[in-house]
């Protein structure tokens, strides 16, 4: 079970793709933010977008199918 | 005396208040480095960079913004098409209307082993698309051609042109449309077109180093990148990213550039290209007709019916040659316009004029009807200066 303070990441492969998911899921008011990838994540130096976990299915199904994306992690 | 500027085949100028505003807004509030960190300022960076993709994928009917490549210009962008994705042996169609930033990657591919078909065009500039038809062969692998000429403004027939090769999907149809994003509807859909290269500086009224490529879906394996680096992306690996764009972006963007031709791009929208198109005709057909009563003195090449060209009119003015002329037109007149050879000798030679060149006076959307009567006062003045007609 999720509480109101887990947080998910979803991972892209560049920033262009990044911005473009926080455009989606911002302009459907979901809150979200971008953050630097964690470190234990990826060793990339880029940047994914923060939600909390609980709106974890509608992000997914948000994204599906529109912007290409890698993995939806908890942190 | 008033300057008027006719030159903005080479460049517009003025251009929008709002793209002034957005270079200074970018350099003085956010002005880090996109897409190479995650901290708020890079962040903002990269959605400037952002946002000028999507207007630009608006504007030409782009339905996934990521499918344009920013580049310093058209020049790079044809480079990127051409260089990147012919191969010794692959046959290459063209007109004889292109600019040296598509016939100089060419022939110097032509140099090694690409065979390299140039369509002839009319003495006005105009392709009869039955001609491209006749000289494709199986190893077509690409046809480049402009959109409209930057000597006559002569507007190519790019859809027709996309038409009759969508029975060849292995041939890639490729359009240089440095004269013409942001001045004629361009539609890559409706077009068929795989790739289209395009300059921001000149009517998409960004600044100068700007421009890009749309490259279609499932074509970018058939191009090889021609710069490879930093991304910002997929910094784990030493090999260049394959997807789009970084795959062809390497290196610090001109962040700074975008932003001004993002806002140049909301500027065009805003405008509509369609408005755009009906004024800068209306000044082509007003300054057309303010010549009429000097036909036996002013030689005008091209369509000579605004209906079919840009806003572009190359002329020569009998026994005057077209740098005295440019001469006569910036001391005298105030005038500034671009005369000789246009970086397109091809086109030249279609028309008749190489190497003599002409005087091309070419107007923008902030040029008014009173400059373009001014333009036909002087050329009349200049006619009758050098004397009695046929002297
Ligand atoms: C038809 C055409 N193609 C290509 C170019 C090259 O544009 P740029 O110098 O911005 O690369 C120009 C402009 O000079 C042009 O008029």
């Amino acid at each position: 079970m999720t509480t109101g303070n887990d947080f998910a990441v979803v991972l892209f492969e560049s920033v262009s793709h990044a911005l473009g998911a926080e455009k989606i899921v911002k302009g459907s008011g979901i809150g979200c933010k971008l953050i630097h990838v964690p470190r234990h994540l990826s060793s990339d130096c880029g940047i994914c977008l923060r939600f909390h976990a609980a709106d974890r299915e509608r992000v997914e199904a948000l994204l599906r199918g529109k912007l290409h994306f890698f993995e939806i992690k908890l942190l | 005396m008033k300057t008027i500027y006719l030159d903005n085949a080479a460049t517009s100028f003025p251009k929008p208040e709002a793209m002034l505003s957005a270079m200074t807004a970018y350099q003085r509030n956010v002005g880090a480095n996109p897409g190479r960190s995650g901290h708020g300022l890079s962040i903002d960076a990269g959605r400037i960079i952002c946002e000028a993709r999507e207007s630009l994928a608006l504007l030409f009917h782009v339905e996934d913004p990521l499918r344009i490549v920013l580049t310093k210009n058209s020049t790079e962008a044809l480079n990127i098409a051409l260089q990147g994705g012919l191969r010794p042996g692959d046959h290459v169609i063209t007109s004889g209307m292109e600019h040296n930033s598509v016939m100089r990657p060419l022939r110097f591919l032509e140099g090694r082993g690409v065979e390299l078909s140039v369509v002839p065009c009319s003495p006005r500039g105009e392709m009869d698309p039955e001609d491209l038809k006749k000289v494709l062969r199986k190893n077509t692998r690409i046809v480049v051609v402009t959109h409209a000429s930057n000597v006559t403004g002569t507007i190519l027939p790019v859809e027709a042109i996309g038409e009759l090769l969508q029975d060849r999907p292995d041939v890639m149809f490729c359009v240089d449309a440095a004269q013409t994003a942001g001045a004629l509807p361009i539609d890559v859909e409706k077009m068929n077109i795989d790739l289209l290269a395009f300059t921001g500086h000149k009517s998409l009224f960004g600044p100068q180093g700007t421009g890009g490529l749309y490259i279609r879906e499932g074509l970018d394996q058939r191009i090889a990148p021609l710069m490879m680096g930093g991304t910002g992306s997929r910094s784990e690996f030493e090999e260049q990213p394959e997807f789009m764009p970084d795959r062809y972006e390497s290196g610090t963007p001109n962040t700074i550039g975008i932003a001004g031709l993002g806002a140049g791009v909301s500027f065009v929208l805003e405008q509509t290209v369609e408005a755009v198109r009906a004024r800068e005709e209306e000044l082509a057909s007003r300054f057309l007709a303010g010549l009429q009563d000097l036909r036996d003195e002013v030689i005008l090449y091209g369509p000579q019916d605004a209906s079919r060209q840009t806003a572009v009119v190359s002329f020569n003015i009998k026994n005057v040659t077209s740098s005295d002329a440019a001469d006569y037109f910036e001391e005298q007149r105030g005038i500034l316009c671009r005369p000789g050879l246009h970086c397109a000798p091809s086109a030249h030679r279609t028309i008749g004029t190489f190497p003599r060149g002409t005087v091309r006076f070419s107007f923008g959307f902030f040029n008014t009807q009173q400059e373009v009567d001014d333009a036909c006062e002087a050329l009349r003045e200049l006619v009758k200066r050098k004397g009695k007609p046929g002297s």
